[in-house]
């Protein structure tokens, strides 16, 4: 099962630019989970503050005890090696095949022989996608091949923690549709807590168990998706209609006199109503995801506590879901969710 | 100004620090160390030796006419042979190792940190200082006491050869001032000074390459500084080193 990652009052500033402040989310064990954001808010760097390389000013990100921010360098690396990050354009060695760049954890961490490293390599390798490719150079392969190179080679320690930076950037929406459906497949063999970072509305609206929000300097908001899916906050409104009208501007805020001319225009209101997308179900053939059944105990344990429409689309969600488990699901056609 | 000044030499420390503390971490990562040394090795053989030759004999030349002038020329292989161990050596093997080895291992650590190899590194737990830093520094220490074996012996082959066929010198006078005035110390101080010069080329090129700043032009711009602070440091390092020497030490037969 997965690893609780706790983050309390993160706050980060690059010297006089202040990043994000007093961030404070928990990422529930084993569930998957997908930050929202804007361009330029921050997403990458609370990814990387999560896994150490960026150190905030302020605040703990609490991973078995160990904090991030703060620990003695020997208990950070020692937890590294439960995550698995992929990063945005793949990061591979430049100078290594994309057999020994997925290799290359095993080699550095475990005794195993190369007969098993590459057995288990070969396995990564296909789960992705990338058979045939493995003696290639990351400088001869596609954008696309690079950043699924990367999400194997994340995940050939089998780790606890998945962090995901932008998985759809640079594919096009089939591929996408297909990273979507292997990260649930991912999440339901292996368990793993995983947190995905994007732009991407499909996967926003298919795949996570809680959703969160980036905007102006602060988490907006975190919690399970139907939160976030029925916001009526102007922010999340606008995001996830992928609208002009709003308070996201180009340069990332518009001014108040920009937006109260758009208030007054009537043309540019209401918001269309936005329907909640099922979530992706792991492929058949596949255990089902351990997360599903924990999450249901904890949203509804905190039921009470969520806004009226988020605890009305929760309760039809598990009433469909209900009816659902008898019958065996087939992939579905992904919706942009507006 | 003067803070930020001080902040890069105190980071620079502290990698130096941690670098030889990693030296002794296991498991070595003793493949890279071999494939380092071979590249600086075989990037700096051939321009030391061609350097030594014509500097060796400037020194001959040099020391030839001024004790040609005083009378001494008895004296001249000995004087002309100190210079080239003590001095010319270990500076022409540094400033090689700086300018070719540690640009080229500047070049590829600043590029792979902008294209995030090295935050992958260490997102997979294992650490960029143990894997990468540690032999190249290692690697250029190795190559810099071997090569300055080469260049002392190649610059004095050139300091004998334009002694005796350009100024006349006999043979004999040479070699017997040789063991006259040097003695094996002048032989340890330039092999240490080689290796603490090694060690100062290393760390440079890999501080600056760990932190380029912004992009590609970052990189260039790093080599550039990594090369130009190296030099500096040599000279002034190579100061303190003989004035120590020179105290402690005393000359032979004074």
């Amino acid at each position: 099962m997965g690893i609780e990652v706790v983050v309390e009052g993160l706050t980060m500033s690059f010297g006089k630019q202040n990043i994000w402040q007093d961030v404070t989310l928990t990422l529930p064990a084993g569930e998957v989970s997908v930050m929202l954001g804007p361009s330029g808010t921050g997403k990458t760097v609370f990814l990387k503050s999560l896994i150490g390389l960026l150190k905030p000013q302020q605040g703990r990100v609490l991973i078995n005890g160990v904090d991030m921010v703060s620990s003695p360098e020997r208990d950070i690396y020692e937890t590294r090696k439960l995550f698995g990050l992929m990063f945005q354009d793949g990061a591979l060695f430049g100078s290594m095949t994309l057999f020994d760049n997925i290799a290359f954890p095993l080699r550095e961490h475990t005794r195993k022989r190369e007969s098993e490293i590459r057995r288990i390599v070969m396995e990564r390798i296909e789960l992705v996608g990338l058979l045939g490719a493995e003696g290639k150079l990351p400088g001869e392969i596609s954008g696309g091949m690079r950043k699924r190179a990367g999400l194997a080679r994340a995940l050939v320690l089998d780790p606890q923690i998945v962090l995901c930076d932008e998985p759809d950037s640079g594919l096009d929406p089939v591929r996408t549709a297909y990273l979507s459906q292997l990260l649930i497949d991912l999440n339901a063999r292996i368990d793993a807590t995983m947190l995905i970072v994007t732009h991407n509305l499909d996967i926003a609206a298919t795949v996570p168990d809680n959703m969160g929000m980036f905007f102006r300097r602060n988490l907006v908001t975190f919690g399970p998706r139907e939160v976030l899916l029925t916001s009526d906050e102007p922010v999340v409104t606008q995001f996830l209609a992928g609208r002009r009208e709003g308070p996201i501007g180009m340069s990332e805020e518009k001014d108040a006199a920009l937006l109260a001319a758009e208030l007054d225009n009537p043309a540019t209101l209401p918001p269309a109503p936005r329907v909640i997308v099922p979530q992706l179900e792991p492929s058949p053939g596949l255990p089902p995801r351990a997360a599903v059944g924990r999450r249901r105990e904890r949203v509804l344990g905190m039921l009470d506590r969520l806004p009226h429409a988020a605890q009305a689309a929760i309760r039809d969600t598990y009433a469909r879901d209900g009816a659902a488990y008898t019958l065996p699901k087939r992939e579905r056609i992904t919706g942009s969710g507006s | 100004m003067i803070t930020g000044a001080l902040r890069q030499t105190g980071r620079l420390f502290a990698l130096a620090a941690e670098v030889t503390r990693a030296v002794f971490r296991r498991p070595f990562q003793f493949r890279e160390f071999v494939e380092q040394f071979w590249f600086v090795a075989s990037v700096t053989i051939l321009p030391a030796a061609l350097v030594s030759i014509p500097f060796g004999a400037v020194i001959a030349l040099q020391v030839g006419s001024l004790t040609q002038q005083l009378g001494a020329q008895s004296f001249t292989g000995g004087a002309s042979v100190l210079a080239v161990i003590q001095q010319a050596s270990p500076l022409i093997v540094a400033l090689l190792i700086a300018g070719a080895g540690g640009s080229a291992i500047c070049a590829d650590l600043g590029s792979r940190k902008i294209r995030e190899e090295l935050d992958a590194m260490e997102v997979m737990g294992v650490s960029p200082v143990q894997r990468l830093v540690v032999p190249r520094v290692l690697a250029t220490m190795a190559v810099a006491v071997l090569l300055n074996g080469m260049v002392s012996v190649v610059g004095t082959l050139g300091g004998y050869f334009f002694n005796i066929i350009l100024q006349g010198g006999t043979p004999g006078a040479y070699l017997s001032s040789f063991s006259a005035l040097a003695q094996l110390p002048d032989l340890y101080i330039s092999e240490l000074k080689a290796l603490i010069f090694g060690f100062i080329a290393g760390i440079v090129a890999a501080y600056r390459g760990l932190n380029p700043r912004g992009g590609p032009k970052g990189v260039g711009d790093a080599v550039n500084q990594s090369v130009v602070i190296t030099f500096m440091l040599l000279f002034f390092v190579n100061m303190v080193l003989t004035g120590i020497y020179l105290q402690i030490v005393p000359p032979k037969g004074g």
